[in-house]
């Protein structure tokens, strides 16, 4: 029977946007994994990382406890998973906050009476890759493939949100190793001398200070290169868009001659699952892995 | 308002900067807690942009430096990257302390001049209240946009490659120039906000009542 979970989609794996490709890839692998992802009804934003500037502590902390608590209403007996690592991050600290902060509960809850509902705080808020880890696991993953990945070299790009403050269970904030554990699970060798593992990509940041931005993604192509990658995998939208969608303008900055393809664990897994290159949404890249591509039509 | 709060906390608060931060800045009453180690510095991918680092934000604060802390643009250089909150030996949540003190900073009228991202946090917070999801499209026009017409011509030219290659692979669409995503309990959603938006205007109002 499917492993059924409340989910939380967020803005950008919206049709029509930046990580819509994290989406199709997402919903291929539960396919494979017999993974049941209900949406969790009407959800809103969670105010990602630059929502302080115009929204004050209470207004964040309703945005994501309005998800949290349709979820409990709609989806009594299901973890939250998201995918996105700042909607992970914003909901289950929004969780965590106000277990820990009675009043901040009491006045939210206030402001939910606006929408009939009310939060009580009793559901895990996980990000997909714990499900992988936890509930499918890497043996059964392993099992899974079809088409190792073989001759790829891989530089797992975990960065911040999905690794810090909370991180994936068992995993060090310096060096966690689940993303290298994934990449030779499926077959592919991991660089796990890689630098840049947990380094920033700069995040909202890449939009209002776009040199300080590309300096700081400039580094972690420049060593996923001094080692060897034919591409970086990681878990997260904004890394990923991030790394990968300025390098024309980091090239014409720096005078490098930047090509790395950035794709997403979850298109990883559906390649050497034996899914096509439309159901790992590779067209949803703009830098191409050839070497990818070439495994996904075999 | 913000200046009429501003001067009510200076009043309230008159020459105790770390009480008033406590009291009214989110996560605030950590401050006082921070043992000047730097690791917080050390660990910012943006630090050498910082003109206070965290750690020289957290001594201003002590010594009722408030003025030149509320007006930095220090804490809008944070990249939420949660390095500093990971290694910092005392457990300060110093990305909050830092996304507190920028809101708070804008709150009573004494953010920086024409911070980018101020502007863009504040676009971004506009964007998704609006319809209770963000509009990347629009978002991305405005951000263009955001130093005017001209310039906002100028950049969009230059960003032209980067929309088509998006628009290519499907990861941005035009459609979302028209309404585009949102909830559909917009009604209640804003309720919701504007109740959060009263309660805690009451709870900064409440401090510079009581004197």
């Amino acid at each position: 029977m499917a492993k059924e979970y409340s989910y939380y989609p967020g803005c950008s794996s919206q049709k029509g946007a930046s990580s819509s490709n994290l989406e199709k890839s997402v919903e291929t692998l539960c396919e494979e994994l017999d993974i049941k992802l209900n949406p969790i009804p009407d959800w809103n934003c969670c105010g990602a990382s630059i929502g302080y500037a115009g929204g004050g502590e209470l207004p964040r902390m309703t945005l994501s406890a309005r998800n949290i608590a349709l979820s409990e209403k709609h989806h009594p007996d299901q973890d939250i998973v998201a995918t996105c690592a700042a909607c992970w991050l914003n909901t289950r600290e929004v969780n965590e906050r106000l277990l820990h902060n009675p009043k901040l509960k009491e006045e939210t809850n206030i402001a939910l009476q606006a929408v009939k509902l009310e939060f009580s705080g009793k559901k895990k808020v996980r990000h997909m890759v714990e499900v992988l880890i936890e509930d499918v696991g890497y043996d059964a993953l392993a099992a899974k493939v079809k088409k190792p990945l073989e001759g790829l070299k891989i530089a797992g790009y975990v960065g911040c949100q999905t690794n810090r403050p909370f991180g994936i269970d068992g995993e060090s904030f310096e060096n966690p190793m689940y993303l290298d554990k994934m990449v030779e699970t499926l077959g592919g060798e991991a660089l796990t001398k890689y630098e840049k593992k947990v380094a920033c990509c700069s995040g909202a940041l890449m939009f209002s200070e776009p040199e300080k931005g590309q300096a700081l993604v400039k580094d972690i192509i420049e060593s996923a290169y001094d080692n060897g990658a034919n591409m970086i995998v990681t878990p997260c939208p904004l890394c990923q868009a991030n790394v990968e969608i300025y390098q024309d303008d980091i090239n014409a900055r720096y005078k490098t001659n930047f090509n790395m393809p950035v794709m997403y664990y979850s298109q990883l897994m559906d390649v050497a699952f034996g899914r096509n290159a439309k159901d790992a949404a590779l067209d949803g890249n703009i830098i191409q892995s050839m070497e990818l591509r070439k495994i996904a039509d075999k | 308002m913000s200046t009429a709060v501003n001067q009510a906390m200076v009043e309230k608060y008159k020459g105790n900067f770390l009480k008033e931060v406590t009291e009214n800045v989110e996560e605030g009453n950590w401050v006082k807690m921070c043992m000047q180690c730097g690791v917080c510095s050390g660990s910012c991918p943006l630090g050498p942009h910082w003109d206070h680092p965290p750690q020289e934000i957290f001594m201003m604060i002590r010594a009722n430096k408030r003025e030149e802390v509320l007006s930095s643009t220090s804490m809008w250089m944070c990249t939420s990257c949660y390095n500093c909150i990971a290694r910092c030996p005392r457990g300060l949540p110093i990305t909050h302390i830092m996304h507190g003190l920028a809101h708070y900073s804008k709150r009573i009228g004494l953010k920086p001049k024409n911070q980018p991202t101020e502007k863009f946090g504040q676009m971004f917070w506009d964007n998704l209240t609006k319809k209770g999801r963000v509009n990347e499209l629009k978002l991305g026009l405005g951000l263009y946009f955001k130093d005017g017409f001209a310039e906002g011509v100028k950049v969009a030219m230059s960003k032209q490659k980067l929309g088509m290659n998006m628009m290519k692979a499907k990861r941005m669409s035009p459609m979302e120039m028209l309404g585009g995503h949102g909830v559909s309990d917009l009604a209640g959603f804003h309720a919701m906000l504007k109740k959060a938006e009263e309660l805690e205007a009451a709870r900064v109002g409440e401090n510079t009542d009581k004197k």
